[in-house]
């Protein structure tokens, strides 16, 4: 762990996490004492979470090459993402059993470091920081001198919409929020079936890729206290924003992900999706009669001639505490997201968008998305986007607010009411939770 | 007597007193409770036949045809499903078929005979043994499932067949039931008797009493093994090797995929109506066996 306030204050309250989140667990033991147990690299035998498609491909590689010189083998388990596998690493971590290996979205990162899950591996992957945007890496960091992740994708946020009814209806293709109303007020006008797109409570980490670009930070800490800003100037610009939208019936309120919504993209009625760079494949399955119909553009910005982005999924791979042979997982951590050819397996096998930079340029990107033939530099322009994602702050219960955003926002887009209460019922719940939890939190 | 007829027939009788009230009334109350039933039948049909229908369908068909219009694809989706991974479907199939199968018969076994000793016999703490596992079948299976595994990993037996087995052997409502049942369904005259002719107690309750409750033990091992086919979270917080993976947690990877892959729809529906035929054909095969009644005539052709 490290010596910094930050590390100090996540070890202070690993003990309360657990607890708080193993209630149903017998043991009253928070963390174990791991942390220490480095061992050199050397025969070993490593498993691996993950849930991206084809990851045991992709390790086949690593066992083939370099993993049977330095005798250091690794097995996948396939796992399904989502916080039901943050519980199941933490439910583990309490047995000491966790995998040598996991792969956690970067907003788990707080939860599973705060509880003594992750080892610091920032002595073995010294040196890869430059292959990241620091957007991105300072999310493995938590802001302290630690390392506890290799970064693996990103998901930086872009405007997709469709290109020929966008020439249909004369719509030029906002380059800021403010266009962006307006160009949902004036397609209205001129088609009041359809819709430019809806606002979906359902999808918190969207919500929180907007805040993020709007500048936000969720969470941060003030000596040993955290400070939540969910409900800061930024988030309510973009919480009103939307909710201006919804309640003046500019934009639709239905969720995202729904068969209605599918229908409603594949149709034309909903003609602009605010997405992240994986885009391509949700629409081959949502809008298959709409292939080669859409365009990419960078996210409307908030101030005309700015450039910055929120990122909306993605995730790391990280070391636990309770393997036995950190310094190997961490070298096969580094390999994984940095090696040319293991990017461009995990690209090919995994249909990941990779968060190393130059892997974002590489061969395996030259081609659009098969979906999006119609746009050649897709890879090109969503490198650049990519470049200027913003950086985000994590805390240690994401999972609750996500939760309450739902709840809240699901009111609030049905009833078409204010959104500044919804986001204010997010910042309260959200405190409230780490105060339960044992934190302290700065008004 | 005659004040209550009256008002039996005075809704009925409303417009034309004296005439006919008997079979329209009659006809009403057979209505309501029809169309209760129907719209509950409805209620829990028109699912499967979502999954049904949407089965047949193609990808890109899925979200865009009409709902319950079938679709082209059903013998590609099951060819792809069974190709994916090498045909990890099929293994997840199997796994399940093993934990609910192997599960539910130990468990019925177990219920079997502790059931029938704490009907039968008399002991000190019987009650305080019924007791406790009555708050046993107050306690949702899904809160012991983070202990069992903090136990489990003591062991050294989690991630394995035998850690998601051997908590599904010990069911208190299944217990619960077997006691019951035996209670009803083996009158003490019976086992006296038995003993009155020389057979030994594990005699007695293999060749008389086991008979007898087979109806009974039926519906535990029905309830067991849909309990095991459907269970998610043991499973879920013991293994993490995919190839061990019972059919419910196969389907849930290939849904939460990461936000980066869409998740493959229709496998998982084509999946999800394969993982039920073994369950529909499980209750009509044993189906028959519930009607049968050992009840009947025992007492008194034994003495």
């Amino acid at each position: 762990m490290p010596n910094t306030p930050h590390g100090r204050l996540l070890r202070w309250s690993a003990t309360a996490v657990s607890v708080a989140l193993g209630a149903t667990a017998l043991t009253a033991c928070g963390s174990s004492d791991g942390g220490d147990s480095e061992t050199a690299s050397g025969p070993a035998s490593l498993t691996y979470w993950t849930w991206t498609p084809g990851m045991d491909k992709v390790v086949d590689l690593w066992n083939a090459g370099p993993g049977k010189k330095q005798q250091i083998k690794v097995t996948v388990k396939k796992q399904a993402s989502g916080d039901t596998l943050v519980t199941k690493i933490l439910t583990a971590h309490k047995a000491g059993k966790a995998p040598d290996l996991v792969q956690a979205e970067y907003q788990a990162l707080p939860t599973l470091v705060s509880n003594d899950a992750l080892a610091d591996i920032s002595g073995e992957v010294d040196g890869i920081k430059g292959k990241f945007a620091d957007g991105v890496w300072q999310q493995t960091t938590l802001g302290s001198d630690a390392v506890y992740a290799v970064p693996q994708d990103s998901g930086p946020m872009m405007f997709y919409y469709r290109e020929d009814l966008f020439k249909q209806y004369g719509l030029e293709v906002p380059a800021t929020w403010d266009e962006f109303a307006e160009t949902a007020r004036a397609l209205k006008r001129k088609a009041p079936d359809k819709a430019l797109t809806t606002f979906s409570a359902n999808d918190s980490g969207l919500f929180a890729g907007l805040a993020q670009q709007a500048g936000a930070k969720w969470w941060t800490t003030e000596g040993e206290k955290w400070k939540v800003g969910i409900d800061d100037a930024s988030t309510q610009k973009v919480a009103d924003f939307w909710g201006g939208l919804v309640e003046e019936g500019a934009i639709d309120n239905q969720p995202m992900y729904t068969p209605a919504w599918n229908k409603a993209l594949n149709t034309g009625k909903q003609i602009a999706w605010v997405s992240a760079v994986w885009a391509p494949g949700t629409l081959t399955t949502a809008a298959p009669d709409t292939k080669e119909k859409w365009a990419m553009a960078p996210l409307p910005q908030w101030n005309k001639g700015e450039q910055s982005t929120g990122s909306w999924g993605g995730s790391s791979t990280a070391v636990t505490t309770d393997s036995e042979h950190q310094a190997a997982a961490a070298k096969f951590a580094a390999w994984l997201n940095t090696d040319p050819k293991a990017l461009a397996a995990l690209a090919k096998e995994g249909g990941i968008y990779p968060a190393a930079t130059t892997a974002q340029t590489s061969d395996a990107f030259a081609q659009p998305p098969a979906f999006f033939a119609n746009q050649p530099d897709f890879y090109t322009r969503a490198a650049e986007i990519a470049e200027t994602t913003a950086p985000s702050a994590w805390g240690p219960n994401v999972n609750v607010a996500y939760t309450s955003f739902k709840d809240a926002f699901a009111k609030a887009a049905k009833d078409k009411s204010d959104f500044g209460a919804a986001l204010t019922t997010m910042q309260n719940s959200t405190v409230d939770d780490l105060e339960k939890q044992g934190f302290e939190v700065a008004e | 007597m005659s004040s209550l007829a009256v008002r039996k027939t005075v809704p009925a009788a409303g417009t034309t007193p004296g005439t006919a009230q008997g079979p329209p009334l009659r006809r009403r109350i057979a209505l309501i409770p029809t169309l209760t039933l129907v719209v509950g039948a409805l209620y829990c049909l028109l699912p499967v036949a979502w999954v049904a229908i949407a089965a047949t369908k193609s990808g890109t068909e899925l979200f865009s045809t009409f709902t319950f219009l079938p679709g082209t694809g059903f013998a590609d989706n099951v060819a792809e499903l069974s190709a994916y991974r090498d045909g990890v479907y099929w293994t997840w199939m199997g796994n399940s078929a093993l934990y609910a199968g192997l599960g539910a018969l130990l468990s019925t076994a177990v219920s079997a005979i502790s059931g029938y000793a704490l009907a039968i016999y008399r002991f000190r703490g019987r009650e305080t043994v019924f007791g406790v596992l009555m708050a046993g079948v107050l306690m949702p299976p899904v809160i012991l499932a983070v202990p069992q595994y903090l136990l489990l990993a003591k062991a050294d037996l989690t991630d394995s067949y035998a850690s998601v087995l051997l908590p599904l052997i010990l069911s208190p409502y299944g217990i619960y039931l077997a006691r019951i049942y035996a209670a009803a369904a083996v009158p003490s005259d019976v086992v006296e008797a038995g003993r009155m002719d020389g057979a030994g107690e594990l005699r007695i309750f293999t060749r008389i009493a086991l008979p007898m409750m087979v109806p009974g033990l039926v519906t535990v091992f029905l309830f067991q093994f849909v309990a095991v086919w459907n269970n998610f979270m043991l499973p879920y917080i013991m293994l993490s090797d995919d190839e061990k993976f019972p059919i419910t947690l196969g389907l849930y990877t290939l849904l939460e995929q990461g936000a980066n892959t869409p998740a493959l729809y229709t496998l998982v529906i084509t999946g999800a109506l394969l993982a039920v035929l073994p369950l529909i054909a499980l209750f009509l095969v044993i189906q028959r066996f519930w009607s049968l009644d050992l009840l009947s005539g025992a007492v008194k052709s034994s003495p």
